[in-house]
């Protein structure tokens, strides 16, 4: 079993709304998440999930609240800032890069550990290539780790989805984050797949000690896998803590189930 | 039967890294460099067959390395950065008159200042590199609307400075040392006490020029920054979430593809031309680019080199096979079929193949790879 280290709380958002024009995404949101577990955010659709992962790596700025990350209080960040402090994502729908390959792909993952310039990179030899090889070698930990080394050379537009998906977990995991936000890892994937995806996101929180949340709406996935479980709903957060709990709150019930009038 | 790997085992990264990493492809490499570096100019200075006369040196050779590196410049902006350009025309002629103001020596009376500009002339090579720079720093100008517009916005974007240098050096006198003509001379080529002269030397120069900066190119879009032009290219968002920063990447995308524009640009009005006018780098140079590009491959060095052979040979072959079967063409009619023939080959490689004729030869040789059996 993990131990997660639930002393240390990696991310606290506070009070968080978003709103795009006259439509209300996210009100008044807080949650934490603690360093080293696994942490699930469920609703229904529209509940405002993957705003507010958006809103965690800097996608969208809110209109109220703050995000503390590693115990720095942000207003404003762009996407990329949140990715050199340490946060790397998945996407709903697969957001590979279609043109490269499986490989190169993961590689693009390192591009902010990569420290040669650029005129190195133009004669791409000694200490520059000595480097592209370190990459190299990491991101075929990855590979290695992923089960995907048959495919590596293989432009990832011919890839199967499920395939896809684990490529795009590894461009995230070579980023070497210190928070992982997946947004449906299981979206449109088989028993199997899920089996297989699940086993990876234990095997990610347990190997690296990632801090994972992840949102899903296979609730045998998610009572399985996390920590934690937040529970989203018209962009309320209506119930917060162990799946047991979530599982037997009235209200989470009725959100899914709906309530008779 | 000859293109097999079987028994070529990559024992470490590096080797699997590596430009070919099929032996057989290193060694056609090899072989072609060998011939474009000693065979060519020992065929042209015996007068063998086909170099009896200068013409394939100077109407084909010469021209093809100038705008095959000029295509491969367009190619890192369209093909890696995907960043559509109307403007390398324009980055041509900033490389050309760049260079030529350098190598002229620049004066520049601040009369109201009481003092004046004044450079001495520069070498040659270092007045076709500045160029080459002079070039990459106004292509970072013209780049950053690319931040805030993308697609055929951008390309109207670069469309506007094709059309203001074409202005520029026509209207404004100084960039030509004040010529009447408007038409200026390319300073004499001397290259460290070698004055290049010859159709051969002039290959040479050209060839060098355009191994060194493809190889270089090639590092690039292979390397860290290359991968994350593609990034940009593909996904700009996710690459925006990795990490990346568009503005960085962009701004580098263009500055390396002007500076090698530029260069080329350089080379096309010292070393092709002679003597030019404002006319040589018009939008038609800018779309040529654009043609050789799509046609050789984007997101393709080789393909850069495709593609400049293809659209400078189909006009002398319309020329040619005709004539040689008898029924010579009149030079409308070939303009006309040549505006066909890329026309046409466009619209099928943008629908069929988007990767032009690169990727149709890496599936060719895939296929051949497992010849004579499918798979």
């Amino acid at each position: 079993m993990r131990a997660p280290d639930t002393s240390e709380i990696l991310l606290q958002v506070e009070g968080v709304s978003l709103a795009f024009g006259g439509v209300k995404a996210l009100r008044e949101v807080s949650f934490n998440i603690k360093k080293g577990e696994i942490r699930a955010i469920i609703g229904p659709n529209g509940a405002g999930k993957t705003s507010m992962l958006n809103v965690i790596n800097g996608f969208y700025h809110p209109n109220h609240g703050a995000i503390t990350f590693k115990g720095r209080t942000r207003a404003r960040m762009q996407p990329f800032e949140a990715a050199r402090g340490g946060i790397a994502r998945t996407f709903q729908n697969v957001a590979l890069f279609k043109g490269m390959s499986a490989l190169d792909n993961i590689m693009t993952g390192r591009v902010l550990k990569v420290r040669r310039g650029v005129l190195w990179q133009m004669l791409r030899y000694g200490p520059a290539l000595k480097e592209e090889i370190e990459h190299r070698h990491r991101v075929e930990e990855i590979i290695d780790f992923l089960e995907i080394e048959a495919i590596r050379k293989v432009p990832v537009a011919r890839l199967p989805y499920g395939l896809q998906k684990r490529v795009e977990l590894g461009r995230a995991l070579a980023m070497e984050p210190d928070l992982l936000l997946l947004d449906e890892p299981m979206a449109g994937m088989n028993l199997e797949e899920k089996e297989d995806m699940s086993r990876f996101i234990i095997d990610v929180n347990n190997h690296y000690g990632t801090t994972i949340a992840l949102i899903e709406h296979d609730m045998a996935v998610v009572m399985d896998l996390s920590d934690r479980v937040a529970v989203l709903d018209h962009g309320v957060k209506i119930a917060d803590g162990t799946p047991d709990e979530v599982k037997s709150n009235q209200t989470v019930i009725d959100a899914y189930l709906g309530v008779a009038h | 039967m000859l293109y097999r790997e079987t028994g070529q085992f990559k024992s470490n990264y590096a080797e699997d890294m590596a430009i070919f990493p099929i032996r057989q492809d290193g060694i056609a490499l090899g072989v072609l460099l060998a011939v474009a570096f000693i065979g060519v100019p020992l065929l042209a200075t015996l007068h063998v067959w086909p170099f009896g006369t200068d013409y394939l040196l100077w109407a084909i050779l010469l021209p093809f390395l100038i705008l095959a590196l000029a295509a491969i410049g367009t190619n890192i902006l369209v093909g890696y950065c995907g960043q559509i350009s109307l403007g390398s025309g324009a980055f041509m002629a900033i490389g050309a008159y760049s260079a030529y103001k350098l190598a002229t020596g620049v004066h520049i009376p601040l009369a109201w200042l009481g003092i004046a500009i004044t450079i001495p002339p520069l070498p040659v090579l270092a007045s076709i590199l500045l160029g080459g720079l002079a070039a990459a720093g106004f292509g970072i100008a013209f780049g950053i609307p690319s931040l805030r517009i993308k697609g055929l916005y951008l390309a109207v974007a670069t469309l506007a400075a094709q059309f203001f240098f074409d202005w520029v050096f026509l209207r404004v006198p100084w960039f030509t040392n004040y010529a009447p003509s408007g038409s200026v001379n390319a300073p004499e080529l001397n290259f460290f006490g070698v004055i290049v002269q010859t159709p051969i030397q002039r290959y040479l120069l050209c060839l060098t020029f355009v191994t060194v900066i493809a190889i270089m190119a090639k590092n690039l879009v292979r390397g860290n920054l290359g991968r994350q032009w593609m990034a940009i290219r593909d996904m700009d968002i996710a690459a925006e979430l990795i990490g990346i920063r568009p503005l960085y990447a962009k701004l580098t995308a263009f500055a390396v593809s002007s500076f090698i524009v530029g260069v080329a640009g350089a080379l096309w009005a010292f070393v092709y031309l002679g003597s030019w006018e404002p006319l040589a780098f018009s939008i038609d140079r800018s779309l040529d680019l654009l043609f050789m590009v799509i046609i050789g491959g984007l997101g393709s060095i080789m393909g850069s080199f495709v593609g400049a052979a293809f659209v400078l040979i189909v006009p002398v072959m319309l020329n040619l096979i005709p004539a040689e079967l008898g029924v010579p063409l009149s030079t409308q009619t070939i303009t006309h079929l040549q505006f066909i023939i890329f026309g046409s080959l466009i619209c099928y490689l943008l629908i069929k193949e988007p990767r032009g004729f690169a990727r149709l030869i890496s599936i060719g040789k895939e296929k051949l790879r497992l010849w004579p059996f499918p798979y």
